[in-house]
């Protein structure tokens, strides 16, 4: 397992598409920090009925940005991790150098963890240091001191971290690169937003839509733009986290039994 | 050794490998021809342990290759020269695989020098031509420096210097006592390389012998032309060869089967036969290939499903 580590530690630093993606990422989440830092200090109109979000609430669903709109960049890492070995034919070599399928895929689900911690801390870092300048500038302060604010705020990062993991079974499930890619971007940008908000205002599937990833991954961060903005509420965080672990297991063991099962042509 | 012993997979209907039994002895280069589609890549990947088995088995020194623990120590394989992420260079492509292989950078830099491509270890694969590609898949078969080298269509890009200094690497190998098992779809790209050979079509075993046996299968013929054919027929009857008249730009010219042009020649001289020409046409292991192979009659059905 060491080896099969090592192997892949080497496969992550010799390629640079990861890096665009955490590029890409510090750049969005910093903007959006810079964003929703601004719009959450805004006064709502007279009348117009919407809840300022104000003191901690509003720091965390700054600082929180990461996880609820960046998560996509961890994803896509992951999932890219493994279908690039499909893509370029690399898993051939790989399975030669180590027939063991099971290391193959737990290595590579280790290593991309490592790999979604630096995601979650590049992404985290950037929407703080984007945000927390105007939050105390114009706002109730940044709350960087707080343990209600840190404490979310490092689950941000092994939330985001996590998200990497679950890419990677995504990609052993759709071990089609071009797929995979549409998938993960259709779903985190589309499908689930749409879900949340639809199953959220149809009284049975209310119940539900809290155990979508996304929900499930703000549950374990205890901070939920969604949420905050009142749309939709969220699972406790130990049941979050549990459910949000669980699309990751799930994707990879569904994923060693067929992909990984089958003949490698 | 290389067992191959009774090894069939079907895909859906296609039967890409067919009952197929044969062994790969050390010390020698054997050739594994078949045309494209006839089973080869799939039969490999099966002994490498990527695709199971319908039936058979396919072992290396009595174990399946799954078996082996640091497989690459013992067995050394290239599939295909497409097995590159075309953005990590040369070198990292080796140091990817040489963790799990057991061996270190240095050793990475040493086989890069070896295959000829020191100066592109910084260069990514991405910019690499296809021999520079093949070089590079045959370094990574040679990493744990193993004792079973299995190569797939290693030939398929090269230039001709390229094929001579693979051709006297293959020999050097078996010459070690290696063994060493080289697949192609064209008999003469491995014609001078090869000691054994083994030809399957459509999945099916139809030669497995020496080169030199298949050789002995090659037919000779002289082509011989008098302007009195009558004389010569009856030349020829007299000597009960077997003969074909043909007809070539007008002249009538006659195959003679399984002689040499020097008897042809002497039985004439000795008739008072006048000769206008008399052409020897050599082994032409090529075509006994393909007849094996029945790539003379029509397209093979299975061709395009297993490569």
């Amino acid at each position: 397992m060491r080896a099969a580590l090592v192997s892949e530690y080497r496969k992550w630093a010799s390629t640079r598409m990861w890096w665009i993606l955490l590029i890409v990422m510090a750049a969005y989440m910093a903007f959006l920090g810079v964003v929703m830092a601004f719009t959450v200090t805004l006064q709502p109109a007279e009348g117009s009925g919407a809840m300022p979000i104000d003191g901690i609430d509003a720091a965390l669903t700054v600082y929180t940005l990461g996880n609820a709109l960046g998560y996509v960049f961890p994803l896509l890492a992951g999932a890219m991790s493994m279908t690039a070995e499909f893509r370029y034919q690399t898993i051939t070599p790989a399975l030669l150098a180590d027939p063991r399928r099971s290391v193959f895929l737990g290595a590579k689900l280790l290593s991309a963890v490592l790999i979604g911690l630096a995601f979650g801390v590049v992404g985290t870092l950037a929407s703080v240091a984007g945000g927390a300048p105007i939050l105390a500038l114009r706002g109730d302060g940044a709350f960087l001191g707080s343990t209600d604010v840190l404490v979310p705020v490092l689950l941000s990062v092994v939330a985001l971290a996590i998200w990497a993991f679950v890419g990677v079974g995504v990609g052993t499930l759709i071990t089609n690169q071009v797929a995979a890619i549409v998938v993960v971007l259709a779903f985190t940008q589309f499908v689930e937003p749409i879900l949340r908000l639809g199953m959220g205002a149809v009284e049975l599937l209310e119940g539900a839509a809290k155990f979508l990833p996304g929900a499930a991954s703000e549950a374990l961060v205890g901070a939920s733009t969604y949420a905050s903005l009142g749309m939709s509420d969220l699972l406790q965080r130990p049941a979050g986290a549990l459910v949000f672990l669980a699309y990751g297991l799930l994707f990879a063991v569904i994923g060693r039994f067929t992909t990984l099962r089958r003949d490698i042509t | 050794m290389i067992s191959i012993d009774s090894l069939t997979k079907t895909f859906g209907t296609v039967r890409a490998v067919d009952d197929l039994t044969f062994e790969v002895r050390p010390g020698v280069v054997t050739g594994f021809l078949g045309p494209n589609g006839s089973g080869k890549t799939t039969t490999l990947r099966m002994l490498l342990g990527l695709v199971s088995p319908t039936a058979g088995r396919a072992t290396i020194d009595g174990r399946e290759y799954a078996q082996i623990p640091q497989p690459a120590r013992v067995v050394g394989a290239a599939l295909e020269a497409a097995s590159f992420h075309p953005g990590r260079t040369g070198l990292d492509h080796l140091r990817v695989f040489a963790p799990q292989v057991g061996v270190s950078d240095q050793r990475c830099r040493e086989l890069l020098e070896m295959v000829g491509l020191a100066d592109a270890a910084k260069r990514r694969v991405g910019g690499f031509s296809l021999g520079m590609r093949q070089r590079l898949a045959l370094a990574t078969t040679l990493l744990g420096d193993p004792p079973v080298l299995v190569l797939d269509e290693p030939a398929n890009g090269l230039d001709p210097g390229g094929i001579r200094w693979l051709r006297e690497l293959l020999r050097h190998f078996a010459a070690q006592g290696r063994t060493v098992l080289v697949s192609s779809h064209v008999l003469s790209e491995v014609q001078q390389t090869v000691d054994d050979v083994v030809i399957i079509s459509r999945g099916r075993l139809v030669h497995a012998s020496p080169l030199a046996e298949l050789a002995a299968q090659a037919e000779r013929h002289v082509d011989v032309v008098s302007p009195d054919a009558e004389a010569l027929k009856a030349v020829l009857d007299a000597q009960r060869w077997s003969y074909a008249p043909a007809s070539h730009d007008g002249t009538r010219v006659f195959r003679v089967a399984d002689v040499a042009a020097a008897q042809v020649g002497a039985a004439a001289y000795a008739a008072g036969v006048e000769l206008h020409a008399l052409t020897q046409t050599e082994v032409e292991l090529e075509d006994v290939f393909l007849r094996l192979t029945g790539q003379t009659d029509q397209p093979d059905a299975v061709q395009e499903v297993a490569a």
